[in-house]
């Protein structure tokens, strides 16, 4: 069971380290965990995905609370919530195949950020699932190299997590 | 923010925050960076205490912290003498006592250099300590050391660790004391819910066979008189854990001792057969709860702490209350009834009666059984401080002492840090001068920080250390006895130092006991003199630990050892 964890942390030097450090102490898997600035400049929003069950979950969110640092914990439910990952692709291409990779691309709303003689980067956002597919359908080309961002998440409607 | 008190270096702010915080002792120990501080310190109000080595000013600062209920104070410099803080301050985490660490650090601009005596302390103890900080600017200092304090004390009390890079000390600042702490996130919950109080109280009520298992929690937010109150009122046996040794007195009747591997049977058995645990400020270490299953698996448990995440961590919880246990217990008194234990009781006095702890007496007559040196520590001296190092002799001093007050034992227990006793022992003496304290040690642990004799001779602090002499690393010796075949592997360190020259070479009272009837006059002695002594108890070599569940054992699965003459 996955879970995506909101935590809105101080905009300290060291915070990272202690959530990381929290993780790999207490033997908790990280499958992604993003960070970056908020609407408040003293504040960070880390977005973690998280692996286990509801009662991994609960000491997770606990042993979050207990830092000093971590402002606030919100478990986002998908239903309630917007998620994006950012991919970029370099996917090797020639002029054989350049057009139907662009036209690959195209189906998945992604855009061509980079042309060479024997590559091209793509750049695709979208959720999780999305990102896996068009993966799927690049490979055949040969990725060289690819990079994915982790999962943001925000929740639906006006109500946020930071009040 | 109050008025500015004028200009001042960051080393005299330092001291003029303690005064301000009501610190009158620290433990520490010089060094380069630290310079500008110590200088600051030597004509302060504040008492220093030199040891001998960076671990013991920790510990010492938790043993005082632990007897007076006030937070301990320890300063070491940059580098080797941090790191050797570290398992003091990891001491301090495990047993959740109030403490502040200052480290002093190379200076900001050398930081991250590898530079001499650099280490990155802030980064070692993230993981053992509640909060920690690198000061980079001199004029947040103040405001740090509040907060420092503010987190070590409140909530679930632990370790703060301040480090203080060399000309953060030097510089000049305007220095204001901040009145309030100002943390988004960090706010205890000390009210409990009164839903969730009313839910105990109504499972009170109905219950038959209830068991209160109280430990730390209870001594850390002096809520031992609510305890005993609610005890009473609810005729309910105590088991208290080795942390909350003293939280419910020991002679009274509704107390069965300490429950676990090496705690009474009747304990254990009223645990296992209990229908309702309430259990207030413990956190269901392994050592209590051996094989997790069948903990106590036909009972509804009721689980009172400030720490929202030890509720369910080991065990299952039916009716959590989060909050400080004083005013949760305050509460609960209002609510709570007698339940329906009249037959529970009459079990509980047969097991205690059929099963009490106990030992044989040597059949020759004048060997000394190390129970007994227990019981003459407290016959000669009900009132002492009790300390302890890690290893049997800990065990026999939970066992057989019967703590009446809070804050009279102190004891290394979730790290089993040997070498703990003798510092925490000078720590707790200071704290409280006019009680007397025993060291109760083993010869392996007593050789884990014994150069702290040359604290205790200097700065005259007359502790008693008690040496139970076996010529074993004894614990575990007892389990290579009972798991691996008696072979004795790196544990018999017989006839390697006379403990009585070496108390007097540094200048403290060395007694020597080898028979039963020289123990009580050795105890006497020790406390007559009002010196720093070592007492070496020269006792059975082979004594054991009794009773024990072994690891992994349901805790009814507990075994008498007691070696037959």
């Amino acid at each position: 069971m996955r879970h995506t964890l909101s935590v809105l942390v101080e905009n300290k030097h060291g915070v990272l380290t202690r959530v990381a450090g929290m993780f790999s102490r207490r033997g908790y898997n990280i499958d992604s965990l993003t960070v970056g600035v908020t609407e408040d400049p003293t504040i960070s929003r880390m977005t973690i995905v998280v692996r286990g069950d509801d009662d991994v979950l609960e000491q997770v969110t606990k042993q979050l609370n207990k830092l000093i640092d971590v402002i606030r914990v919100t478990d986002l439910k998908s239903e309630e919530t917007v998620e994006r990952e950012l991919a970029l692709f370099k996917v090797s291409s020639d002029v054989s195949n350049r057009s139907e990779i662009m036209q690959i691309a195209d189906i998945f709303r992604a855009r061509i950020i980079d042309v060479a003689p024997r590559s091209m980067i793509i750049e695709v956002t979208g959720d999780e699932s999305k990102i896996d597919a068009i993966e799927q359908l690049l490979r055949p080309f040969g990725i060289r190299e690819m990079v994915r961002t982790g999962k943001v998440a925000l929740r639906r409607g006006a109500k946020g997590v930071s009040s | 923010m109050t008025e500015s008190t004028g200009k001042m270096t960051g080393a005299r702010a330092l001291i003029e925050c303690l005064y301000r915080e009501g610190v009158d002792t620290i433990f520490g120990y010089p060094g380069g960076v630290l310079l500008p501080i110590y200088d600051a310190l030597y004509d302060s109000d504040i008492r220093h205490v030199l040891v001998r080595h960076e671990q013991a000013a920790a510990h010492a600062a938790e043993g005082y912290a632990r007897a007076t209920g006030k937070t301990g104070v320890c300063i070491a410099t940059s580098g080797p003498g941090a790191t050797n803080l570290v398992t003091g301050i990891a001491n301090a985490y495990m047993d959740s006592i109030p403490m502040v660490a200052f480290t002093g650090q190379v200076p900001s601009s050398l930081i991250g250099n590898d530079a001499f005596q650099e280490a990155n302390i802030t980064g070692i103890t993230m993981p053992i300590t509640k909060h920690n900080y690198l000061v980079q600017d001199a004029k947040e200092l103040p405001r740090i050391i509040k907060e420092a304090f503010h987190i070590a004390s409140t909530g679930r009390p632990g370790p703060v660790l301040v480090d203080l890079p060399k000309d953060i000390t030097t510089e000049e600042i305007e220095f204001y004391y901040p009145d309030k702490v100002e943390l988004r996130g960090y706010n205890p919950t000390y009210r409990g819910n009164l839903q969730q109080i009313k839910k105990a109280a109504a499972e009170i009520k109905n219950s038959e066979n209830p068991v209160i298992y109280a430990g730390g929690g209870v001594i850390s937010s002096d809520a031992a008189g609510e305890l005993k109150e609610l005890a009473e009122k609810i005729q309910a046996p105590v088991t208290t854990t080795l942390t909350g040794m003293g939280g419910f007195p020991g002679n009274h009747s509704l107390f069965i001792g300490m429950p676990g591997m090496h705690g009474s049977k009747y304990a254990n058995y009223a645990i296992q057969e209990s229908d309702l645990i309430i259990a207030v400020g413990v956190r269901f270490d392994d050592r209590v709860t051996g094989k997790l299953k069948s903990f106590a698996a036909n009972a509804k448990i009721i689980h009172i702490d400030i720490d929202p995440a030890e509720i369910s961590k080991n065990v299952k919880v039916d009716i959590p209350i989060v909050g400080d246990a004083k005013g949760i217990l305050t509460n609960l008194l209002k609510y709570a009834e007698k339940s329906q234990s009249e037959e529970w009781l009459k079990k509980i006095e047969y097991w205690k009666k059929q099963y009490p702890l106990h030992y044989i007496e040597p059949a020759t007559g004048d060997g000394i059984k190390p129970q007994y040196i227990i019981e003459q520590i407290k016959e000669a001296c009900e009132d002492a401080i009790i300390v302890t190092e890690v290893g049997q002799h800990q065990m026999w001093a939970a066992q057989y002492f019967r703590y009446k007050e809070p804050r009279t034992f102190i004891s290394s227990g979730g790290l089993g840090t040997m070498g703990y006793g003798f510092p925490a022992s000078i720590g707790a003496k200071l704290g409280k001068p006019d009680k007397v304290v025993f060291d109760i040690s083993g010869d392996g642990s007593f050789q884990m920080n014994s150069q702290e004799l040359a604290t205790v001779v200097q700065e005259n602090v007359p502790v008693i250390i008690a040496i139970f002499n076996n010529g074993y690393l004894g614990m575990v010796r007892q389990w290579q006895e009972l798991f691996f075949d008696r072979r004795y592997s790196s544990t018999c360190i017989q006839d390697s130092v006379d403990f009585v020259k070496l108390a007097e070479a540094y200048g403290a009272l060395g007694l020597r006991a080898t028979k039963r009837d020289e123990v009580r006059p050795a105890i006497e002695e020790a406390i007559k003199s009002g010196r720093p002594t070592v007492i070496d108890f020269v006792v059975e070599c082979e004594e054991n630990v009794s009773p024990m569940v072994p690891a992994g054992a349901a805790i009814n699965e507990i075994l008498d050892l007691e070696r037959k003459e």
